[in-house]
């Protein structure tokens, strides 16, 4: 029930996060990611903004407890910290899709509730996408 | 410089770090988005209950942010083709990679985790690249 609870709250506050950022407009990331074009900062500034509450948090608070307050290890800490083929090949097919249409993972479940078919065909070969590198690609 | 809006940006993003805070604080869960939908699949069934809880609040957040006049955006007019072909590539590229802007982008950086300054580097400059060759060949359109 707790972690259901804390789930409630943080996926509320990263929803809200994701509208009022206004990541969730495809225009307004595409013209962040077209540099050489109308650039507009704004995302930027998502980021920082995220970055300014989660470092100074996680450094001061969260690591020196070497735990989460319901007793849980921290889930983030990677067993794997080499930088391979694998992570910059995953990142640059990830690149290429968000650049097609400007739609990554959180805003995609932001617009849920927004009806567009789009964000539905986004989201379904997402999840194929997911399912299919899990079954062809076991862990590296 | 178009539709320039910093404060909407900087408030929007300190509330996404604020949540991811307080999940990894209070669960010991990384907010990534990509991370929390792909697990899914192989994800022990404890893990569900929470993931639902985290996807539902979040598309529900329209419901509050929609009273309070935060604009809609309108969905450029892609090809289905194209919609699916970049949905793929989101969804194998982020399993590949362990992450997306989110996990990569806010709560890896944030840790100072190499892995993930690397990935976002690499998207981000991958994206932008893409962006400007479609917007060269005009490509992507119904």
């Amino acid at each position: 029930m707790y972690k259901i609870i804390v789930g409630l709250i943080t996926g509320l506050l990263f929803g809200l996060g994701m509208n009022i950022s206004q990541m969730v407009d495809p225009n307004k990331v595409l013209n962040f990611l077209d540099v050489f074009g109308a650039w507009d900062a704004s995302l930027a500034f998502v980021i920082g903004g995220a970055l300014l509450v989660f470092t100074p948090f996680y450094h001061l608070i969260i690591k020196p407890r070497g735990r989460a307050i319901n007793g849980d290890e921290y889930r983030c800490v990677p067993t794997n910290q080499a930088i391979t083929k694998r992570l910059i090949g995953g990142s640059v097919l990830f690149g290429i899709g968000w650049g097609m249409v400007g739609i990554c993972p959180g805003p995609a479940v932001a617009s849920l509730l927004r009806g567009e078919a789009a964000i539905y065909w986004f989201l379904l070969s997402m999840l194929l996408g997911h399912y299919l590198s899990k079954r062809l690609f076991s862990r590296a | 410089m178009s539709n320039f809006t910093p404060w909407s940006a900087l408030l929007g993003g300190m509330l996404l770090g604020l949540s991811a805070s307080l999940l990894l604080l209070l669960s010991g869960r990384t907010a990534g988005i990509s991370g929390v939908l792909g697990g899914i699949f192989g994800a022990a069934k404890s893990e569900w209950p929470w993931r639902v809880a985290f996807v539902g609040a979040m598309a529900a957040s329209v419901l509050v942010t929609q009273p309070l006049g935060v604009s809609v955006p309108v969905l450029p007019n892609y090809s289905l083709a194209w919609i699916v072909f970049a949905g793929l590539a989101v969804g194998v590229g982020t399993q590949l990679a362990n992450g997306c802007t989110s996990g990569h982008g806010i709560c890896g950086i944030g840790r100072f985790s190499p892995r993930s300054i690397v990935a976002t580097g690499v998207f981000m400059i991958t994206a932008a690249l893409v962006v400007g060759v479609s917007a060269y060949l005009g490509a992507g359109y119904v």
